[in-house]
């Protein structure tokens, strides 16, 4: 490699660092996207292969005809999937582009495996056996398990986003299983390190590949789809961590350093996801097993009844009201009823009430989610408003609208020890002067728990689905 | 071995923790989706293994490795670009 080339990497290092930095600040983030983007193109264009010459000058082949035809098989997908996705489907896109990329870091590493192990043969004449060390075949096994851990775990978490099998899956003895499983696996990838030329060898590799993709599938039956995103989060550190792997395995310096800091960030970005939850990342991930029976305790003793209101009636609180809070949840996504939301907004803001919103960091089915889908409705960011900072002020809101939302304003987080999410921290709706439940039943959220602020003194229900009810809002209060 | 590549992999590590410290819990999403097409470089290990592909086999799993990485990489920037395109502010 020359000096050049080890300087553009170095230069594309810095695009990568600088892309992740710009992405956690909402005016840069766009840009940090397109600079990540355009150090991947670069090192594209600079690619060199193990032996160091530059691979897009190497004569013409059947191979490279592949390279360029799988290149754009790919490409096309990516584009197709990422631009035909709606955006509530969104973080299955995500789920599904890095099973993808776990998929590739596997075969890659198997590939590697494979020819270092038996060496190659090229027209009846074998190649001298390459040589293997014991820390290039450790990397090897290492993205093979890891990135074919994420390849089946992403497709499970994908399919359970798109509500298949959207409830945790748990049999008796399911954790001895998945530790046998996970023991021979170990002793696979041990056995393995130290020989890499067996004559067996390819056939136990067969069997580690496949399973570490069993394995993934069933890492993730047992977590509940509310929380997909911390397991999409982590399975995308993970296939950092295989490319990573796969680097050191061909000696692919921006490959190293690419995967390492997606491995790096996506490890504490997951963390910070369920500190937002207020969880500990071991219980999401495990939490399946043996809590399953706190949850119906803590259902039973609700005082209070439930008390409907009709839309008009909501009009008039909405126009006379100085202040209004609304608090969306994954219920306006489901409805698509954003735009209707926006559109009541700007009529209560030409009526001069300030309308905030108010957005809980798990709010529907991924963190960011309800910004994401305002943004979509053209409602101006400074009108959002983090949990946080909303909270002390709300016993000044005089209506609190919340849409589809439920377990995020569950003031059994604060109030019920015995409650599955006790502790979480939430948006203080029942402190308003008057809450608005929108909702389409009286089923309970996605954690199946019992929601006190339905039955409290200052709540009312409008029932059905939200779009068609913020539809007649908008319509009374222009009326009004 | 070479250490100097190891060396490397230490850094990053640390850089990658402090490079993403005070994320706004709205862009969690993008950043995952954004870092998730960053590792989509591993593109470039099935070109490489590709390229040195010697058996009908290993051409055939060297392609799916192009086409996953490829769809990995040019679909995760652009489905971040569009999240973050709805970031846009009113004027």
């Amino acid at each position: 490699m020359s000096s050049t080339i080890a300087l553009i990497i170095i230069g594309v290092a810095v695009l990568f660092i600088l892309g992740i930095k710009l992405l956690s600040s909402p005016k840069t983030a766009r840009t940090g996207n397109l600079i990540a983007a355009a150090g991947m193109l670069i090192a594209l264009l600079i690619l060199h292969n193990t032996h160091g010459e530059y691979v897009w000058s190497q004569g013409w082949s059947f191979n490279y005809t592949l390279i360029v035809i799988g290149t754009i098989v790919g490409l096309i997908i990516g584009a197709v999937g990422a631009y035909s996705v709606k955006m509530t489907s969104m973080p299955q896109m995500v789920a599904l582009f890095n099973g993808l990329g776990g998929g590739a870091a596997a075969l890659v590493a198997s590939l590697e495996f494979i020819k270092g192990a038996k060496g190659v043969v090229i027209a009846g004449i074998a190649l001298p056996v390459p040589e293997i060390s014991t820390f290039i075949a450790a990397s090897m096994l290492f993205a093979t398990l890891i990135g074919s851990l994420s390849f089946s775990g992403s497709i499970i978490a994908y399919l359970k986003l798109e509500g298949k099998f959207e409830k945790p899956m748990t049999f008796p003895g399911q954790n001895i299983l998945n530790g046998l499983i996970l023991l021979v696996i170990l002793g696979l990838c041990g056995w393995l390190t130290f020989n890499a030329t067996n004559d067996h060898a390819t056939a136990a590799f067969i069997l580690l590949f496949s399973l570490a993709l069993f394995f993934g599938v069933a890492m993730v039956m047992p977590i509940g789809g509310a929380d997909m995103p911390v397991v999409i989060s982590l399975l995308n550190s993970f296939t950092g961590l295989a490319v990573a792997a796969d680097g050191f395995a061909i000696n692919n310096l921006a490959m190293v350093v690419a995967g390492t800091l997606v491995g790096s960030s996506g490890t504490l970005l997951t963390l910070l996801m369920c500190k937002a939850m207020n969880r500990p990342v071991t219980n999401v991930l495990f939490g399946a097993f043996g809590s399953s029976g706190g949850s119906q305790a803590a259902a039973g003793g609700v005082a209070g009844t439930v008390k409907p209101i009709q839309a008009d009636e909501v009009a008039l609180l909405l126009t006379y009201a100085q202040r209004v809070v609304i608090v969306p949840g994954y219920g306006m996504a489901v409805a698509q009823a954003q735009h209707s939301v926006r559109e009541l907004s700007d009529e209560l803001g030409k009526r001069g009430v300030e309308v905030q919103f108010a957005i809980h960091p798990v709010a529907g089915r991924m963190p960011g989610h309800m910004n994401v889908l305002l943004a979509e409705a053209n409602v101006p960011y400074d009108q959002l408003v983090e949990m946080e900072a909303i909270n002390p002020s709300m016993d000044r809101v005089d209506v609190c609208l919340v849409i589809g939302a439920n377990d995020v304003v569950n003031p059994a987080a604060r109030e019920e020890k015995t409650s599955p999410i006790y502790g979480m921290p939430i948006i203080e709706a029942d402190r308003c002067k008057t809450v608005i439940v929108m909702k389409r039943s009286m089923a309970a959220g996605f954690a199946g728990i019992e929601n006190h602020l339905f039955y409290k003194d200052n709540t009312r229900m409008l029932f059905g689905d939200a779009k068609a009810s913020l539809n007649a809002l908008v319509a009374q209060v222009k009326a009004g | 071995m070479d250490t100097n590549i190891l060396f490397i992999f230490i850094l990053a590590v640390f850089v990658g923790f402090e490079v993403i410290s005070k994320v706004p819990s709205m862009l969690h999403t993008p950043l995952m989706s954004g870092t998730n097409a960053i590792h989509g470089i591993i593109l470039f290990g099935g070109i490489l293994v590709l390229a040195d592909a010697a058996t009908p086999l290993a051409q055939a799993l060297g392609f799916v490795a192009v086409v996953f990485g490829s769809a990995n990489v040019f679909g995760g920037f652009m489905v971040t670009d569009r999240m973050l395109q709805m970031f846009k502010k009113k004027k």
